[in-house]
């Protein structure tokens, strides 16, 4: 018989004319059928022989995860959702991945764990969509986290997801926080910062410094950035002292924050600036903005230089003004409060200026008082749309009621056209009365006899947005109507067909929080 | 009157040809398009508003399963028919309430059910007295299987002839070759009517693309194909079951209705695992364990290509059968009679070896029959290790361990968590291809093919 199977394998590659394995015979030819033999010998031998292999370095086995598993129907859900393949929106059906943010954080709010068998598909989501990220891992839970360190593709999870998941490890233990500053990621670092500034902002603050003036400046203007969360007068020593950073973005930032700080040196120095600039006559507010932008000035975080086609002074002016504390103008006009002093005229164009830049103040030191009157009254024809330039951000600082129920009114008032933005910074799902608002606009807009995909951005937002209850009072608008008489060819098919879509989201939005047992 | 345990929805859901008939068949099990629904027996019905005036008349016979559906998918179930079977697994307490005695059926399910039993009986009646009608002309039908057996021992012995002169020649010239002479071999073969010898051989000509030791494995399934040929040539000399191994894998058939005419076992069997693989037709595997005598089974369905194969048995589910193997020296491939009762059995884990026996088990049948490409193992307190390379599967007591097959099985090692599992696997002679696992915290089988 022939020799070992290396032999064997030596022989096949050269061919047996030019080489035999060791004890076959006969001629070239014999010998090929001679090794076919020799080799099926072989070959059986080895495969019927298998012996197991010894185990390599077994992983560390995960920690349990003591919450109540996701019941059936939601995890079929989940599955169903993590499988689909981002159709483009057509038809009356829903499209499950835009619902499978909501999804997520009920079930991250209802204390679900994750099905194991669903992780990989939950982590390569999560990986994609870096939105869904926060709320996939914290349900994913610890064993996510373990998948990830066996998978370089997840490694994102271990940085990000600490600060979901493994607060733990950090909270309450220095040693371990001052280890992982020092020796961290960069990510790793950021997300130990801003987790610690929602906790202990003042030793965030400490930590920050300990090593401030060996970070690069990349590093440095993020860690800056990462003191909005949890910002108070106690940081202005450390940001005052930042206004002479070699950086310019890191003093730029310096400066904003603090003159988000009303009782900052600095806010007081731009309030100074901007109380000479800005004074009330006989015939209401005049404006005599800056004839230079001085080194103190530039020093504060003033641009000298302003954008195309924007002149130099409106643009010192806009900056003083939104630096200053928003109470220096009513000791400046005379006790007046933020609505009067809104009202006033202001001479010589300058209003634009003027107002916006205290709408820019008003979202800095978010100033619901200043953000109530910036934007008036919600119905006013012509109104402050135009003149402020963005609601959404002022909108944002009123509280969420309030906030609801002026978009309502607004989108009564002025219909859907300039109210996207506005919708997307209420609370989800929304008020009744806003929601009401939004149905009726879009009813009107059918009978106004437009296509409905004028509208496919607030019908997309509705569809996530509004409350389920409402599918109800859609599913009566789905119902086919007349052709307006006006309207453009086939459109009432299309919106009813809009409808059926938003009534079938709705109904399955519902179910699905049924599914996760949310009330 | 029969009674059926109403399936779970992950069992129908399975049945679902593609995903996106899943999704479809999900959305449209709301009551809303329903009317006319009702179950009685193993007939499940309903009637489905589509866009047409006219609603779709759609049917289930729940022992097949079989289906039938006015509408014009090609789907195999279609949406409707899976919208209709998830209803009915809603529960009592769903729109599909009480199951009526059997005959409370309307006329147009009826008529299926009746034509579906009635064939059904013709099937049995044909199959129950083969030999006694036995084909129409028994010597005409011997002179056609001597022809065929004459051309296949042509084609043998010409791959006999071919296979030396790859060696005489040497790999590395087949190499540099590539494909074109195996596909000539292979097209010889099928003209000789062995289409299990052509598919090897195509098999032979993507090995030397296939990187790392692949002489090695070229060497080893050159072997086993001259060892095929060789077998085939000599099969007078060979011991019976192993001539009818030999038979089957050079590309014999035997009818499925002519096997279930001869002996049959009867069992209670678990669906173990069902998978597709797709080349020119879909082949779906599905494996069974009967848990008496504690035998596995194998049952292939094929579809034509992109259509799902008819047959689809849930993995966890429990069927009551009689299946006839395929005569062979090591019985696994079998034909599937006709199951009656399709039950959820009491979520259990079924019982697994550690590696080493299972490893032991895989060289017997190997011994017996060399070209077995899959060998069923249940593997109990396994745990999957990371590798950089390849996973393996190691026990979780000693160091015994196997390599894993295909791409790192993420959603194994997520189950596992590092905890030994049980496992549904098949042994290959590269490795175990994970199939199914059932987790230390859930009876419950999950599929695990990555």
């Amino acid at each position: 018989m022939g020799g070992t199977w290396e032999d064997l394998v030596g022989s096949a590659l050269l061919g047996t004319e030019r080489r035999r394995p060791s004890g076959v015979v006969g001629d070239a030819e014999e010998a090929a059928v001679g090794l076919l033999d020799a080799a099926a010998v072989g070959v059986v031998r080895r495969r019927a022989g298998l012996r197991p292999g010894v185990a390599g370095e077994r992983p560390k086995t995960v920690a349990p995860d003591p919450r109540p598993e996701l019941p059936d129907a939601a995890r079929r859900r989940l599955e169903m959702m993590l499988t689909e393949t981002g159709r483009s929106r057509q038809g009356t059906a829903p499209n499950l991945l835009e619902l499978l943010p909501q999804w997520l954080a009920t079930a991250r709010v209802r204390g679900f764990a994750a099905p194991p068998a669903l992780l990989p598909a939950l982590l390569d989501i999560a990986r994609a969509r870096t939105d869904l990220r926060a709320d996939a891992l914290a349900f994913a839970g610890p064993r996510a986290l373990w998948l990830a360190e066996l998978n370089p593709e997840w490694k994102f999870a271990l940085r990000a997801g600490g600060g979901a998941v493994g607060a733990a490890s950090a909270a309450g233990d220095e040693a371990a926080q001052q280890r992982l500053w020092d020796e961290g990621l960069f990510a790793e670092r950021v997300a130990l910062l801003t987790r610690l500034r929602q906790t202990d902002a003042a030793g965030a603050l400490a930590l920050l410094v300990s090593t401030w003036r060996s970070e690069r400046a990349e590093d440095r203007l993020m860690f800056m950035d990462a003191l909005r969360t949890g910002l108070s007068p106690s940081d202005e020593p450390f940001l005052e002292s930042s206004l002479a950073d070699r950086s310019r973005n890191v003093r730029a930032t310096a400066a904003e924050l603090l003159s988000a700080l009303p009782t900052s040196a600095l806010a007081g120095r731009m309030a100074a600036r901007a109380r000479s600039c800005v004074s009330l006559g006989p015939d209401g507010i005049t404006v005599e903005a800056p004839y230079e932008c001085d080194a103190a000035m530039e020093r504060d975080g003033v641009a000298a230089k302003p954008p195309n086609g924007r002149g130099e002074r409106s643009w010192w002016l806009g900056q003083l003004v939104d630096a200053a504390p928003l109470s220096t103008w009513p000791a400046r006009f005379g006790g007046r409060a933020p609505e009067q002093i809104v009202a006033l005229p202001v001479l010589d164009d300058w209003q634009p200026d003027l107002h916006a830049a205290w709408c820019r103040a008003a979202v800095r030191q978010r100033d619901g008082a200043w953000a109530r009157a910036l934007l008036g009254a919600p119905s006013a024809r012509g109104g402050p749309v135009a003149a402020i330039g963005d609601p959404a951000k002022l909108l944002a600082i009123l509280p969420v009621d309030e906030r609801a129920g002026w978009v309502a009114e607004f989108v009564a008032a002025h219909g859907l056209s300039e109210a996207f933005q506005m919708l997307g910074v209420c609370a989800v799902p929304w008020s009744g009365p806003l929601g009401g608002a939004v149905v009726d606009a879009l009813d009107i807009a059918r009978d106004g006899g437009s296509y409905p995909w004028s509208f496919s951005g607030v019908m997309g937002l509705a569809e996530r947005c509004l409350d389920p209850a409402a599918a109800e009072q859609v599913a009566l608008l789905s119902a086919a109507a007349e052709e307006a008489p006006n309207g453009s060819p086939g459109a009432t098919a299309y919106w009813s067909e809009a409808f059926q879509r938003l009534t079938t989201t709705l109904r399955l939005r519902a179910l699905m929080a049924e599914e996760l047992g949310a009330a | 009157m029969e009674t059926e345990t109403r399936w779970t929805v992950d069992q129908v859901l399975a049945l679902a040809p593609d995903a996106t008939s899943r999704k479809a068949g999900a959305k449209l099990a709301t009551p809303a398009p329903w009317s006319g629904t009702g179950t009685a027996g193993t007939a499940v019905w309903g009637l489905c508003k589509g866009s047409g005036s006219k609603p779709y008349q759609t049917a289930v016979d729940t022992r097949g399963p079989a289906y039938r559906c006015s509408c014009p998918s090609r789907k195999f179930p279609c949406k409707h028919a899976l919208a209709l079977l998830l209803l009915w697994a809603g529960g009592a307490d769903g729109p599909m309430a009480t199951a009526g005695a059997a005959g409370s059926e309307p006329e147009w399910v009826e008529q299926w059910v009746a034509a579906r039993r009635k064939k059904e009986e013709a099937d049995a009646a044909g199959a129950g007295a083969p030999r006694a009608s036995g084909p129409a002309d028994p010597e005409a039908a011997r002179r056609r299987a001597d022809r065929r057996a004459v051309r296949v021992e042509g084609g043998a012995a010409e791959l006999e002839q071919r296979l030396a002169d790859l060696l005489r020649g040497g790999l590395a010239g087949a190499d540099r070759a590539g494909h074109r002479s195996f596909d000539e071999t292979a097209a010889r073969m099928v003209d000789a009517q062995a289409p299990g010898l052509a598919t090897r051989v195509r098999e032979l000509g993507a090995i030397p693309a296939s990187g790392g030791d692949w002489p090695s494995r070229m060497l080893e399934e050159t072997a086993l194909l001259h060892l095929l040929a060789r077998g085939f040539l000599g099969r007078e000399g060979l011991p019976g079951p192993l001539v009818d191994t030999v038979r089957a894998r050079v590309g014999f058939t035997v009818d499925s209705a002519e096997l279930l005419a001869g002996p049959t076992v009867r069992g209670h069997w678990l669906v173990l695992a069902q998978y597709d693989t797709t080349d020119d037709l879909t082949t779906r595997r599905i494996w069974l364990r009967d848990s008496a005598a504690g035998r596995f089974a194998l049952v292939l369905s094929f579809g034509a290509a992109g259509r799902a194969p008819q047959l689809a048995l849930p993995v966890g589910v429990m069927i009551e059968a009689d299946l006839a193997y395929h005569p062979s020296a090591v019985p696994l491939r079998a034909a599937l009679g006709p199951h009656g009762t399709t039950t959820t059995p009491p979520a259990a884990v079924p019982p697994g070896t550690p590696i080493g026996p299972a490893l032991d088990a895989y060289g017997a049948a190997l011994a017996d029959d060399p070209w077995l490409d899959a060998w069923p193992v249940l593997l109990s307190d396994v745990v999957p290790i990371p590798g950089p390379d390849r996973w393996q599967l190691a026990d979780a007591a000693g160091t015994d361990a196997i390599p894993l097959n295909g791409p790192a099985p993420w959603r194994l090692a997520a189950l596992s968590g590092g905890h030994p599992l049980t496992l549904f696997a098949e042994l290959t002679p590269t490795g175990a291809k994970p199939l199914t696992a059932w987790s230390p915290s859930s009876p419950t089988p999950t599929p695990v093919l990555p």
